[in-house]
């Protein structure tokens, strides 16, 4: 619907059967119908109950969000539905895995950086360091950004992965 | 446990071993399949083998998958039971799609069964290996790939339960050949259900008694009803019409709804929106309190969304909650089943005598009587020639004690069909709503003939529309299929010509059926009846005499070729800037009108 408001991002959890091709309808479903996906992960998270948990981040205006959660809730293998940005506070954690490469003082001032972002080094070389970090979307981005000047040769990021916080679950 | 009992234990699990085509025919049979519309191939010639060796299940041999599909929604519409398909992999499944999207977009119960290389061959690019998950996952309610024999049962059942519960809809099994062949043991685990898939079917109590304060207070109301009072089945339509007596409230219904509220009842309003009555129209965009029964607020029925009933207060009733919000937002929205849903609003009201302190509708019937007075549906007979309109009324005239099952194609005869022919009863119309699929008609008409051999069963079809399934003749001769095909031919693609009259200047681009065959040789061809009327004296004779032929019957009923279907909204209009027949042609209409239609 055509529909003038505030677009905003969310955070949705799905969590859906671990079956084959469900994937493929999640994303056929953005797709087909013409919805945003910023980031979107999905991993089985419950191998004897045969269960995987979807994380995707989109932005709409609200009836545009509805819409998606009442699409994927009527997709079959589809079990719940969660916004996460609505249903009360939530982390969200992202993980990259940044390769920089340079010498001198680039190279010290890369490992200071990443000691303050509290980034591991997962591989080193002579003239280059693969960092892993995790965080939140905005401290990647702003250590990303930081390492343009220094070196960087190539980003890869997970996407966000969430869940509500405190005790109850989906 | 001693070793011989499991020697015995294994011995009886080895002997009630069947092959994969085997537990597809022992799974339809125990689902109670009794009809396969299909047609054979490579890669389902297993299954084909086991059908030759049984007597449970009919197959009906089409002569192209499409009509195999449409033929399935034809039965499923007219039974209320799930239509099955059965086609092989490749160009079989791709045929198929047409069907699939349609039974989609009207919600039919559908299983389509598809033939796919075996496993071992999947993605290689194999002699008719088409990638049919991939193909029809968006054309489908859900769909298969069955990778194991043992899987069988269980997909069955599950794939049954899925089409026929919640929102219906079409479910492909794709089943590669070795499959089919492979040799297991026939075991349902569970109950038959999905694993995870529960429908909604009871509303929330607190919405409902919402809704109904609002119905008790409203001095405009309507009952705005849809095809999903048919899905919910007969007893939906039982409940309406109570709760519309009850009330006393006007009805109107979409095109996939006819029949649910009886045409003859004062109450009812006849159809609404792109070509639904004055009345209808005019009571939506009027009406203070809206009540959705199983409609979709769909772009034809709504027209300018945000010129749509601008004063009302709206209550939506949908099984699917994907429905509510999407085209128009609500304000009291209920997710459940419209018989399960009807049934507690019946009882609320009862229960609150609301009855007793309803606002007097006097004033509102009488505004709607006004707008009936505008008669929106009249029309110039003329003398010399048979207005297509007039071959209805006849048809109409002629049928109706003999309650028939009407099927339509697309395009202007079907919006003549369906403003023209009365439904009294659910499950008597079979139109392609959503999708709007020409070449719909006769393979519908056929599945439901095949459903109810005794009764009257007449696809209303269009001179171009026909001819995109007409190979099915050769079905209807095969199985003397007593369908009667009444061909409304105006040599045009009137529905395209209307729109290009009105919108285009008149440029007729491509839309005049030139070198169409002769219906009543063709017919002869195939060895059934034909006849052809072009005077409208001759209209009554040869309606009679098809009804009263044994067997199919083609009728060439030669009509004005220009005549408009009106009322009609407009490219971009609202409800109540509606077109009548004195109206005139080429409104102007924007750049942005015509992109929406
Ligand atoms: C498969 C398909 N192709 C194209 C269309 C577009 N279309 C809608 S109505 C129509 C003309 C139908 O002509 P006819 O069957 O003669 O019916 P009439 O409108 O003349 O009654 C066309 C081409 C369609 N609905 N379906
Ligand atoms: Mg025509």
């Amino acid at each position: 619907m055509k529909e003038q408001g505030t677009i905003a991002t969310h955070t949705i959890s799905v969590v859906v059967d671990n079956e084959a091709g469900v994937l493929a309808r999640v994303i056929g479903l953005f797709s087909g119908r013409g919805y945003n996906i910023e980031s979107l992960t999905v991993a089985a998270v419950d191998r004897n109950d045969k269960r995987s948990r979807i994380t995707v981040v989109t932005s709409g205006t609200r009836m545009v969000i509805e819409q998606i959660k009442a699409q994927l809730d009527r997709l079959v293998p589809v079990q719940k539905v969660a916004d996460l940005t609505i249903e009360g506070p939530h982390v969200s954690r992202d993980l990259a895995l940044v390769k920089v490469s340079g010498e001198g003082d680039k190279r010290v001032e890369a490992l200071r950086l990443a000691d303050a972002f509290r980034a591991r080094v997962v591989d080193s070389t002579r003239t280059s360091f693969v960092f892993e970090l995790t965080g939140s979307a905005s401290k990647l981005d702003a250590f990303v950004d930081l390492m343009r000047d220094l070196g960087l040769v190539e980003v890869a990021r997970t996407g966000a992965v969430a869940l509500s916080r405190g005790e109850g679950g989906l | 446990m001693t070793a011989s009992m499991a020697t015995t234990r294994k011995k009886a699990a080895a002997a009630t071993k069947l092959s994969g085509a085997q537990m597809i025919l022992k799974a339809l049979t125990d689902l109670g399949v009794e009809v396969v519309f299909g047609y054979p191939g490579g890669a389902v010639l297993p299954i084909y083998d086991e059908l030759f060796k049984q007597d449970k299940i009919r197959h009906i041999l089409v002569r192209h998958e499409q009509a195999a599909t449409h033929a399935a929604e034809g039965y499923a519409r007219s039974t209320g039971k799930p239509g099955v398909v059965l086609v092989t992999s490749g160009p079989g499944a791709t045929n198929a799609v047409t069907g699939l999207t349609d039974a989609m977009l009207d919600s039919i119960p559908m299983i389509c069964l598809t033939g796919q290389v075996a496993r071992h061959l999947i993605g290689n690019d194999a002699f008719q290996e088409a990638d049919t998950v991939g193909i029809t996952r968006p054309c489908t309610k859900h769909n298969y790939l069955v990778k194991d024999a043992a899987d069988i049962p269980n997909v069955f059942h599950e794939a049954f339960y899925v089409a026929t519960n919640g929102r219906p809809g079409p479910v492909v099994i794709d089943l590669p050949k070795d499959v089919q062949i492979e040799q297991a043991e026939y075991e349902v685990t569970g109950r038959g259900e999905h694993r995870t898939y529960r429908p909604q079917l009871e509303g929330e109590e607190e919405a409902i008694r919402e809704a109904v304060a609002a119905m008790a207070t409203a001095k405009r109301p309507i009952l705005y009803t849809g095809g999903g009072i048919i899905n919910s089945g007969p007893e939906a339509s039982d409940l309406l019409t109570e709760l519309a007596h009850m009330t006393g409230f006007p009805v109107t219904s979409t095109l996939m709804g006819l029949g649910a509220f009886a045409a003859s009842e004062k109450q009812f309003l006849g159809m609404l929106g792109m070509h639904g009555t004055w009345e209808a129209n005019h009571a939506m965009h009027d009406c203070d309190v809206m009540v959705n029964l199983g409609a979709r607020f769909d772009d034809r029925v709504t027209g300018r969304v945000d010129a749509f009933s601008p004063g009302s207060k709206k209550i939506h009733v949908d099984i699917d909650l994907s429905s509510i919000n999407k085209n128009v937002a609500v304000d009291i929205p209920i997710v459940g089943d419209a018989a399960h849903v009807i049934r507690r609003m019946i009882d609320i009201w009862k229960e609150e005598g609301f009855s007793n302190h309803q606002p007097s509708l006097d004033d509102w019937w009488s505004q709607i009587e006004g707008w009936r007075s505008r008669e929106c549906l009249k029309y110039q007979d003329q003398a010399d020639v048979i207005m297509p309109q007039k071959a209805l009324e006849r048809l109409e005239a002629l049928t109706k004690d003999k309650d028939p099952i009407i099927s339509t194609e697309v395009g202007q005869h079907q919006m003549w069909a369906a403003q023209f022919l009365g439904f009294e009863k659910p499950n008597r119309w079979l139109t392609s709503g959503g999708l709007g699929t020409m070449g719909y008609g006769l393979p519908a008409a056929m599945g439901a003939q095949i459903a109810f051999p005794d009764r009257l069963c007449i696809d209303v079809a269009g001179e171009a529309s026909i001819q995109m399934n007409i190979q099915e003749l050769g079905t209807l001769k095969q199985y003397n299929l007593p369908v009667k095909v009444f061909i409304m031919n105006n040599e045009y693609m009137g529905m395209v010509r209307q729109w290009q009259d009105l919108s285009y200047e008149g440029r007729r681009s491509e839309s005049y059926s030139a070198s169409l065959p002769d219906f009543v040789a063709l017919a002869e061809a195939y060895g059934m009846k034909g006849l052809k009327v072009e005077k409208a004296e001759d209209l009554d004779a040869v309606i009679t005499e098809m009804i009263e032929t044994d067997g199919p019957v083609i009728v060439d009923c030669r009509v004005a070729k220009l005549e408009n279907c009106f009322p009609m909204v407009p490219a971009g209009a609202a409800h109540n800037e509606m077109l009548l027949p004195g109206d005139g042609v080429s409104k102007p209409t924007d750049a942005e009108a015509l992109a929406v239609v």
